[in-house]
C-alpha cells in the first residue's frame, strides 16, 4: 500500500531536490510498452495491460514520483511492426524507457534498435536464450525469464520422479524446440518419441492416436495459447487423462483457464509464479487485480507489474535523473522493491535468480479450477546460458 | 503400424475431412453460383461457434444451443449477403477479395469487442463425452464419431437436395449459366440470397461442431479457411462432388501425412533428416497436392465449368 | 488535362518526397521519415504486383513470397558475413526472378480463382519452409546485425541516406514498370488481358508473354524485400504469410489498378490509416474492415482515379 502521505514526503523530497540542486531532474516519465493487443493472442497483451495500469494505481500514478506517462504499442505478432512502434515511441513520442513485448522474435528485433540509442529495454516476458547468452547487453534487463526455465525445472521434476518412457509434443518453431531442448537438459529418462507439430495447429487427434499407440508412462507437452486449449480439450476426449499423466509449460495459465475449466484437473506445470504464491506483494496485486478488472491475473501481468515496480525502484535510486541509464541499471539489478515473487536476485546477464514451482489444476475454495503451487522444484534458479555473457559488473 | 492404428488414423482423417466438406460444401455453391470469392466463409463458422457456445450457455442445453447457433448462422450469413456482398457479384474477383477480407477484420473484433479475446469455453454433454472401443486398445470419442456421422448425413442430404429437388435444379443450372437461368423467370436475389445463407448455416454447422474440439477464440475461421480453399481448388470449383472427394482427400492425406511421414522418410533417410525434414514437409503437403492436382488438371478434379 | 495534369502531379509528387527528410528534421519527427521509408518500400512490393495484376490480369495471390525470398537473400548472406550490397540485392532479385519463374511457369496455365488458389498455396509452401529453418532462426526469425554495404558510397545505417536509396529504387520501378507497359510486350500483356481468345487469334501466345512478366515483377518484389530486410534489420517467415500478400494485393487495389501512381498512394494510405487507427483504438481492425470495403464498393476506381495526374505513369 502507498499511502498518501509516502506519496506527499516523496513529492515534497523530490520537490527540495529539484529547489537545491542544478541537477536537471525531468518532470516527467514516459515509458513505451509494447505488447499484443490485436488478433486471438491480444489477451495476453490485455493481461499485461491491466496489470501495468493496477501497477500505476498503486503507485498514485507516479513512477518514481515523476508525473508519468505510458505509451502502450501493439506489435500485432510481427517483429518488424515491433521495431516500428518502438522506433515511434523513441522518435516521436521520445520516451525514456522501453517495456514489455511477449514474443521473442519481437524482442530480438526491438533490443538492438533500443539500446543502440542508449535507452534502458525491459523486458516483461519474452526471454529469448541468446539475450540471456552471447548477445547479452547492458541496457536490457528483464523481470521474466530465459525461455527455458520452465520446461528445466519440469525436466528436474519428472528425473526426481524417475518417471520414464515420456512422449515429447510441441509445435514445430524455435520456441517449441528450445522447450524440448530445456526440458531434456535435466530429465534423463528414456524419451519414447519427440513428436513436431504445425504452428496454429487446431486437431490433435492424429498425434493424440500414434501417442496412444506407442503407450508412454507420460506426456510432456509446450502448446501455448489456443494451441494449449485444444491440445488439452483433445487429450481428455480420447480419455487419457485417467492414462497417462500430462505435464506441460506455458500451455495452462490464467489466460487458458477460463476456456479449459474442468478439463484442466489433474494437469501439471512449471512456473516461477502463481496466483496463489504466499508473498505479500503478490497476494495484494492478485487482490487488487481481481477487485479493479473482475478475472485472475496470469504471470504474464505479474511480470509486468513488476517491471513497473522495477523502474519505480530505479527511477528513485537516481532521484528522478532518468538520462542516467548507468545509475538506473545499477538500481535496478539490486532488484530493491516489492516483487511479487519475494526476493530475487540479478544475474550477469540482467535476469532474475528466482525460484520455480511445480503446479497442479485443482478445484479451488471457490468452486473454480485454479493452478496451485505444489511444491518448490529449483531454488534460486539459474538460466543455463550466462556463462556465455561476458558482461561485467 | 498395425493394421488397428492405420485404420484408426484414416478414421481421424475422415473425421478432419468432414469438417472440411461441411465448410466447403457452402463456399463451393456460392462461389459456382454467384461467381463470389468469399474469403470471410471463415468468419461464419466463427460465428456459428460462437452463436452456439453463447446459446448453449444460456439455454444450458447442447442440442439446444447447437439449434440455436445454427439458425444464428443462417441470419447472420443472409444479412451480410444482402448488405455487404449484393453489390459484389458483378465485380472482379479482386474487389470481392478485398472486400470480404474487411470482413474477416470486422468480424474478427467485433466478436473479440462482444466476447472478450481469451478462449470461450466449451464443454460436451454426458452423453458425447465417452469413447468406444473399435479395437483392443483403441479409444474412439463418441463426439468425433458424430461428427463423421453428421457430416456424412449432410452430404447424402445436399446431394437429395442438389440433384433430386427443384431447388437443386435451380442451383445446378445457376452454376452453369446464370444469366439463362435470370432470363427464365427466376427470382435470382432471392435464391442468391437463400443459398448463401444456406452455405453460411453449413460453417456455421461445422463452427459449432468444432467448438467442442478446437478453441473458440477471435480468428479460428482463418486457421480452417485456407484448406478449405485448398478443398475446393482440387474438387473444382461449383461442384458438391468435388467438394466431398476434395475434402475427403485433404484429411486423410494431412492426417496420415503428420501420423506416418517422419516414419517412412526415417526408413528411406537418414533419421535426423527425416527428423527435420518429416514436419516441414508434412505441413506442405496438401499445398504440394494441390499444385500437383492443378498442374495436370488446371481446373480441379470435378470443375461444373465446361464439362 | 491528361499530359500536363500529369506533369503538375508528379513534379509535386517527387519535390515533395524528396523534401521530405529536411521538414521532418525541421520538425524534430524523424519517424515519420521511417513511417514513408516503410511505404516507399511497399510501394515498390505493389508496384511490381501492379505490372502482373493491373496490367497482365494476373491475380496473384502469393505475392509475398518475393518479400521473404528478397529478405531472406539479405539476410542469409549477412549470417555468412557477405556483407556487400552489390552482391547482396541482385542476388535477391535474382533469386526471386527463378522462384517466380518455377511458380509462374506452373500457375499461369490456370486462370480465375484457380490461378489465385495455386499462387497461394506455392507461397504457404515457402511460408513453411521458412518456418522450418532451423538455422535461420526458424519462424522467430533472425536479426540482420549489418545493413548491406555499398563499398562506402552510401550508409544505410543513416536514415536519410536510406531513405532516398528507397525513394529513387522506388521512382526507377516506377519508370521501368512504365516503360515495360507502353513498350510493345506491354501491349500484348494487356491485350491478352482484355481479351485472350483475340491474342491468340493474330498470333500471340500470351503464356511466355505474362510468365516474363511473372519473373519480372518477382525480382522487382525481391528488390523490395533486400529493402524491407534493412529496413526492419530482421527478417521472419512473416514476410510470406498470406496476410501480407493480401494486404499488398489491398494497396494495389485502394490506389488504383493499371495507374502509375494507384501503389504507392495505396501502400501510403494503407500503412497510415492502420498506424493512425492502431494508435487511437485496440479495435482498430473493427474499423479498418468496413473502410476497406466502403472503398471497393464507392471507390472504384481507386484513390488515383480521383487525382487528376495520377492514372497514368
Amino acid at each position: 500500500m502507498f499511502h498518501n502521505s509516502a506519496k506527499i514526503l516523496v513529492a515534497g523530497a523530490i520537490a527540495a531536490l529539484i529547489a537545491s540542486s542544478p541537477v536537471t531532474a525531468q518532470q516527467k516519465l514516459k515509458i513505451g510498452f509494447i505488447t499484443t493487443f490485436s488478433g486471438p493472442v491480444g489477451v495476453i497483451g490485455k493481461h499485461m495491460k491491466d496489470s501495468v495500469e493496477l501497477a500505476l494505481d498503486h503507485l498514485g500514478r507516479k513512477v518514481g514520483g515523476l508525473e508519468t506517462e505510458m505509451i502502450y504499442g501493439d506489435d500485432q505478432f510481427k517483429p518488424d511492426v515491433g521495431l516500428q512502434v518502438a522506433e515511434e515511441m523513441m522518435k516521436k513520442d521520445q520516451v525514456d524507457l522501453v517495456s514489455g513485448i511477449i514474443w521473442s522474435n519481437v524482442m530480438m528485433a526491438v533490443v538492438p534498435a533500443v539500446t543502440a540509442t542508449g535507452r534502458i529495454m525491459l523486458g516483461t516476458n519474452a526471454g529469448p536464450s541468446p539475450l540471456a547468452g552471447s548477445q547479452c547487453n547492458a541496457l536490457f534487463v528483464s523481470t521474466s525469464w530465459s525461455n527455458d526455465q520452465s520446461p528445466e525445472a519440469m525436466g528436474k521434476f519428472m528425473q526426481d520422479q524417475n518417471i520414464n518412457d515420456v512422449y515429447v509434443l510441441a509445435p514445430n518453431y524455435q520456441a517449441g524446440k528450445d522447450m524440448v531442448a530445456g526440458f531434456k537438459r535435466y530429465y534423463k529418462g528414456r524419451i519414447v518419441e519427440e513428436i513436431y507439430t504445425k504452428l496454429g495447429q487446431q486437431d490433435y487427434q492424429a498425434e493424440i492416436t500414434q501417442l496412444r499407440a506407442k503407450n508412454p508412462k507420460a506426456i510432456f507437452a509446450f502448446y501455448p495459447g489456443g494451441m494449449g486449449v485444444q491440445f488439452v480439450k483433445q487429450y481428455n476426449q480420447a480419455g487419457l487423462r485417467s492414462q497417462i499423466p500430462l505435464y506441460t509449460v506455458f500451455t495452462v495459465d490464467e489466460t487458458t483457464l477460463p476456456a479449459l475449466k474442468d478439463d484442466a484437473i489433474g494437469q501439471w506445470e512449471a512456473r516461477f509464479w502463481s496466483p496463489d504464491l504466499k508473498i505479500p506483494a503478490s497476494q495484494k496485486y492478485v487482490a487488487d487485480f481481481r477487485k479493479k478488472f473482475g478475472y485472475t491475473p496470469s504471470y504474464y501481468g505479474a511480470q509486468s507489474y513488476d517491471g513497473i515496480m522495477l523502474i519505480d525502484a530505479a527511477v528513485r535510486a537516481v532521484k528522478g535523473n532518468v538520462k542516467d541509464t548507468k545509475g538506473m541499471i545499477a538500481a535496478m539489478r539490486k532488484a530493491d522493491f516489492n516483487s511479487i515473487r519475494g526476493k530475487y536476485s540479478y544475474n550477469v546477464n540482467n535476469l532474475p535468480i528466482q525460484n520455480f514451482y511445480l503446479l497442479k489444476g485443482v478445484k479451488g475454495s471457490s468452486g473454480e479450477v485454479e493452478m496451485q503451487i505444489q511444491k518448490t522444484i529449483f531454488e534460486n534458479h539459474k538460466d543455463s546460458y550466462f556463462q556465455d555473457c561476458k558482461m561485467k559488473w | 503400424m498395425t493394421f488397428g492404428l492405420v485404420f484408426e488414423q484414416l478414421l481421424n482423417g475422415v473425421q478432419f475431412g468432414v469438417m472440411l466438406f461441411l465448410m466447403a460444401a457452402g463456399l463451393t455453391l456460392v462461389f459456382g453460383i454467384m461467381n463470389l470469392v468469399n474469403l470471410a466463409h471463415g468468419s461464419l463458422y466463427m460465428v456459428g461457434a460462437y452463436l452456439a457456445v453463447a446459446a448453449t450457455a444460456w439455454t444450458g442445453n447442447f442440442a439446444l444451443g447447437a439449434a440455436l447457433g445454427l439458425a444464428g448462422a443462417l441470419l447472420v450469413g443472409m444479412v451480410v449477403e444482402v448488405v455487404a456482398l449484393r453489390t459484389l457479384y458483378e465485380r472482379d474477383h479482386l474487389d470481392q477479395v478485398l472486400a470480404t477480407f474487411g470482413l474477416i477484420l470486422f468480424f474478427n473484433e467485433l466478436v473479440a469487442i462482444v466476447w472478450g479475446r481469451a478462449a470461450l469455453y466449451t464443454s460436451l454433454p454426458a452423453w458425447l463425452q465417452g469413447h468406444v472401443e473399435l479395437f483392443t486398445g483403441s479409444r474412439y470419442p463418441v463426439y468425433r464419431g458424430l461428427v463423421i456421422v453428421v457430416g456424412l448425413l449432410v452430404a447424402v442430404a445436399l446431394w437429395y437436395v442438389v440433384t433430386r429437388t427443384r431447388i437443386g435444379m435451380l442451383v445446378r443450372a445457376g452454376a452453369s449459366n446464370r444469366t439463362m437461368v435470370a432470363a427464365l423467370g427466376v427470382n435470382i436475389r432471392l435464391l442468391y440470397t437463400v443459398v448463401f445463407g444456406f452455405g453460411a448455416a453449413l460453417a456455421g454447422l461445422a463452427g459449432l461442431m468444432a467448438g467442442p474440439i478446437y478453441a473458440v477464440q477471435p480468428g479460428m475461421g482463418e486457421l480452417i479457411l485456407i484448406q478449405v480453399f485448398v478443398v475446393i481448388v482440387i474438387g473444382g470449383i461449383g461442384s458438391i462432388r468435388g467438394a466431398l472427394v476434395g475434402a475427403l482427400v485433404v484429411g486423410i492425406v494431412d492426417t496420415l501425412g503428420r501420423a506416418f511421414l517422419k516414419p517412412l522418410l526415417g526408413s528411406v533417410i537418414s533419421p535426423p533428416a527425416a527428423e527435420a525434414a518429416g514436419p516441414a514437409l508434412a505441413s506442405m503437403l496438401i499445398y504440394l497436392l494441390m499444385a500437383v492436382v492443378l498442374a495436370v488438371r488446371p481446373e480441379g478434379l470435378f470443375s461444373s465449368r465446361g464439362s | 488535362m491528361g499530359s500536363r495534369a500529369r506533369v503538375v502531379f508528379w513534379s509535386a509528387a517527387i519535390v515533395l518526397l524528396a523534401l521530405l527528410p529536411p521538414v521532418v528534421a525541421a520538425l524534430k519527427e524523424p519517424f515519420y521519415l521511417d513511417l514513408m521509408r516503410r511505404v516507399m518500400i511497399f510501394a515498390i512490393a505493389a508496384i511490381s504486383l501492379n505490372l502482373i495484376l493491373g496490367y497482365g490480369g494476373l491475380v496473384s495471390f502469393g505475392h509475398a513470397a518475393y518479400l521473404g525470398i528478397g529478405g531472406y537473400a539479405v539476410g542469409i548472406l549477412a549470417f555468412y558475413g557477405v556483407y556487400s550490397g552489390w552482391l547482396q540485392w541482385p542476388l535477391a532479385m535474382g533469386a526471386s526472378a527463378l522462384v517466380a519463374l518455377a511458380i509462374g511457369a506452373v500457375s499461369i496455365r490456370t486462370s480465375g480463382i484457380y490461378f489465385i488458389m495455386i499462387t497461394l498455396a506455392f507461397t504457404q509452401m515457402l511460408y513453411f519452409l521458412g518456418v522450418s529453418l532451423e538455422m535461420f532462426g526458424g519462424d522467430d526469425g533472425m536479426r540482420i546485425k549489418t545493413r548491406s554495404q555499398f563499398s562506402g558510397l552510401v550508409d544505410l545505417s543513416d536514415p536519410v541516406a536510406f531513405y532516398y536509396v528507397v525513394l529513387v529504387l522506388m521512382l526507377a520501378s516506377m519508370y521501368l514498370v512504365h516503360r515495360l507497359v507502353n513498350s510493345r510486350f506491354g501491349m500484348v500483356l494487356r491485350a491478352a488481358k482484355s481479351n485472350e481468345a483475340r491474342s491468340r487469334a493474330i498470333g500471340f501466345s500470351p503464356y511466355l508473354y505474362r510468365l516474363a512478366a511473372f519473373v519480372i515483377a518477382g525480382a522487382l518484389c525481391g528488390l523490395a524485400g533486400a529493402l524491407l530486410a534493412n529496413h526492419t534489420a530482421y527478417i521472419t517467415p512473416d514476410f510470406m504469410h498470406w496476410t501480407r500478400s493480401g494486404e499488398i494485393m489491398f494497396m494495389v487495389i485502394l490506389g488504383g489498378i493499371a495507374t502509375g501512381a494507384g501503389p504507392l498512394l495505396g501502400a501510403a494510405v494503407l500503412l497510415v490509416v492502420e498506424s493512425l487507427l492502431a494508435g487511437w483504438t485496440e479495435h482498430w481492425q473493427a474499423i479498418l474492415g468496413p473502410l476497406l470495403i466502403l472503398s471497393v464498393i464507392f471507390f472504384r476506381r481507386g484513390l488515383a482515379g480521383v487525382l487528376p495526374g495520377a492514372r497514368d505513369g
